[in-house]
């Protein structure tokens, strides 16, 4: 039978909710019970403080609250590090215990995806490793970097599927005096913003329905294991991820739409690196301007370590071409951070952007140059050696703009 | 070798490495196809194109999942051997291909085919990776793939003058963050203990990686080696 693109279009024109049990996928959490039974695994459970959500074939998912621990992101932390601080600032202010652990490793996907100069024992257990040393804490691991969480579902499906995996993974995790862990859910900081959403509504302070955004969603966060990502009937139809929409939704921003939503941002793990023309060119020609064409937002907003770095560092060069560029970008953390009053430069770091965030701030009526004159006091005493540095004391009351 | 116009040659029915025996070629192929992995990446391949539709690196390079899918399924050992030693390094590694209604994984498929390139150290991989050893270096021993020290002008020229500014300013600037773990650090993305380093460490020398790296490059592996070798054997 042939199907009409009016049919399409009609069939897309609805809301999906999804049975899960005509999902077309294996459930992996009943193979990792399953693994459980034998022995061969320890399967740490989300904590009882956690939401519901749906996934995209209609399955529940558990996302923890609190009691988490947080594994940090190779260039969150290196390069842009208001991702992380906007985090942590976001749990500070609902007072929702959280672990910051020195006793974690990159997930070194990155790498892999750049150089494969690993292989997929070394990689699942280094996976192991860091999920062994949240294990030992009592805390629930909470991935902050997409291709992190990416990188662990799939070795996770590895796992699973190939015992000579998992055999070669334990003797190396014996040597550590480790267990070999899987957590009963693979969580995004993403998702755990999302199922905040609405509390952070609540405390917003900044007024943000004049604003208009663009989102990316991150290809290692919702393509690779597609099933694991949230979708919502209420966001797209259930047809696209939830995850970044939805927050910004809740804060009052007009979403708007793009033709290449789905394409990535051009950060190609070795490319950004050491052969960024690829880089340069895809993220400004085939997203930014795209975006800065047909809907010209104030922002763009993605929830991902390469996304933010891609999209916004790559735009400099882009305009010395007199290209239509010119969108700062934010993950969505920094977001809702803003909107509760997070210190612009304390805590959101603007300072570390490279595409000029001015104009944003100034259309939502922050007067940046306060903060940021504030924000070189505190240079200054640190360079003077009259403090040491700022600290949560400093960064966690919110502002009133 | 590049592609262009006089050497395009779609259906390779010419030999393009004729450098290289068919029995390399072949073993290479079946180091690939005897990936335990391989059997989840690979069923089949409608040559629908959905993959090159959304391949990000089709679109500015001679490059196309679809026909990394089909060489390696109908075993085309000369043309895997071209995609090994030309084509792989071309991928964004960003997964839209698994948008694949056959459930292909092509970028999987590249995954697989780079670390055996690797693993064989293949010049043109070499020559490819040659740029990139220091975050080799940083990611086996600091456990980040990237630090704030760097953001360097020379490094990243084409993120604009910007960019000076996290140098001239970074000790200070790194101590203005309220993350303890990010405090003042600038050799790594943030604080990770000795203990976790050295569990890191030993995970590099149990699963074979070091000998990967020392296949690609001798000079940075006698570097790690050393150094970690050291920190274990002070404990």
């Amino acid at each position: 039978m042939t199907t009409t693109v009016e049919e399409i279009l009609e069939r897309k024109s609805h809301a999906v909710t999804r049975d899960p049990e005509i999902a077309p996928t294996h459930d992996i959490r009943e193979s990792l019970f399953e693994l459980e039974a034998k022995g061969e695994i320890v399967v740490q459970r989300v904590p009882e403080n956690h939401v519901e959500v749906k996934t995209k074939f209609g399955r529940t998912k558990k996302i923890p609250i609190d009691h988490t621990w947080h594994h940090k992101s190779c260039g969150q932390c290196g390069h842009i590090p208001g991702y992380t601080s906007s985090i942590f600032w976001l749990h500070r202010q609902f007072n929702l215990d959280y672990l910051d652990p020195t006793d974690q490793t990159s997930c070194t996907g990155w790498n892999y995806y750049a150089s494969a100069t690993s292989n997929a024992a070394a990689q699942a257990a280094v996976m192991s490793r860091n999920f062994a040393a949240a294990h030992e804490t009592g805390y629930f691991p909470m991935i902050h970097c997409g291709t992190s969480y990416g990188h662990y579902k799939e070795i996770r499906e590895q796992l699973v599927h190939h015992k000579g995996l998992r055999d070669e993974v334990r003797r190396i995790l014996d040597k550590l005096g480790k267990p070999l862990v899987i957590p009963e859910e693979l969580v995004h900081y993403s998702e755990w913003v999302h199922v905040m959403r609405n509390k952070f509504a609540e405390k917003q302070t900044v007024d943000m329905s004049m604003i208009r955004a663009t989102v990316h969603p991150a290809c290692h966060y919702y393509k690779i294991v597609a099933e694991d990502a949230i979708y919502d009937p209420d966001i797209y139809g259930g047809q696209r991820t939830a995850t970044v929409t939805g927050t910004l939704e809740a804060l009052g921003i007009d979403v708007a739409d793009y033709s290449t939503w789905f394409d990535c941002c051009g950060f190609g793990f070795r490319h950004v690196l050491v052969q960024r023309d690829f880089t340069r060119s895809f993220s400004t020609l085939r997203k930014i301007e795209v975006m800065k064409n047909e809907v010209n937002p104030d922002l763009t907003v993605t929830h991902d370590t390469g996304c933010v770095t891609t999209l916004d560092k790559s735009q400099f060069s882009a305009k010395a071409h007199d290209r239509n560029v010119g969108i700062p970008v934010l993950s969505d953390a920094q977001v809702a951070a803003l909107a509760m009053g997070a210190h612009p430069f304390r805590v959101v770091q603007f300072h570390w952007h490279s595409t000029d965030w001015r104009p944003f701030l100034d259309k939502l009526g922050i007067n940046w140059q306060k903060y940021w004159d504030e924000f070189q006091g505190d240079l200054e005493a640190i360079r003077a050696g009259t403090k040491s540095g700022i600290t949560w004391e400093d960064a966690d009351k919110p502002v009133v703009y | 070798m590049p592609t262009t116009q006089e050497n395009w040659n779609p259906g390779k029915k010419q030999d393009r490495h004729p450098e290289v025996s068919y029995e390399e070629k072949e073993k290479l192929f079946l180091e690939v196809k005897n990936d335990p992995r391989y059997e989840d990446f690979l069923y089949g391949c409608y040559e629908c194109g959905i993959c090159v539709s959304t391949c990000p690196s089709a679109r500015f390079y001679d490059y196309s999942p679809r026909v990394i899918a089909q060489a390696m399924a109908r075993e085309d050992v000369e043309r895997v051997y071209d995609i090994i030693s030309e084509d792989i390094w071309n991928c964004a590694q960003c997964f839209s291909c698994v948008r694949c209604p056959r459930q292909n994984n092509p970028g999987g498929l590249v995954t697989l085919l780079r670390e055996v390139a690797v693993k064989n150290g293949l010049q043109e991989t070499k020559d490819v990776l040659q740029g990139y050893s220091r975050v080799i270096y940083k990611v086996m021993l600091k456990g980040n793939q990237v630090s704030p020290d760097m953001l360097q002008p020379d490094f990243f020229p084409d993120w604009g003058p910007w960019v000076q500014n996290f140098s001239a300013n970074m000790p200070v600037w790194r101590k203005a963050i309220p993350v303890d773990t990010l405090r003042g650090v600038t050799d790594a993305a943030w604080k990770t203990n000795r203990k976790t380093l050295l569990e890191l460490y030993t995970i590099w020398f149990e699963t074979g990686n070091m000998e990967i790296i020392k296949e690609i490059d001798e000079g940075l592996h006698d570097l790690l080696a050393d150094v970690m070798q050291e920190e274990l054997e002070e404990g």
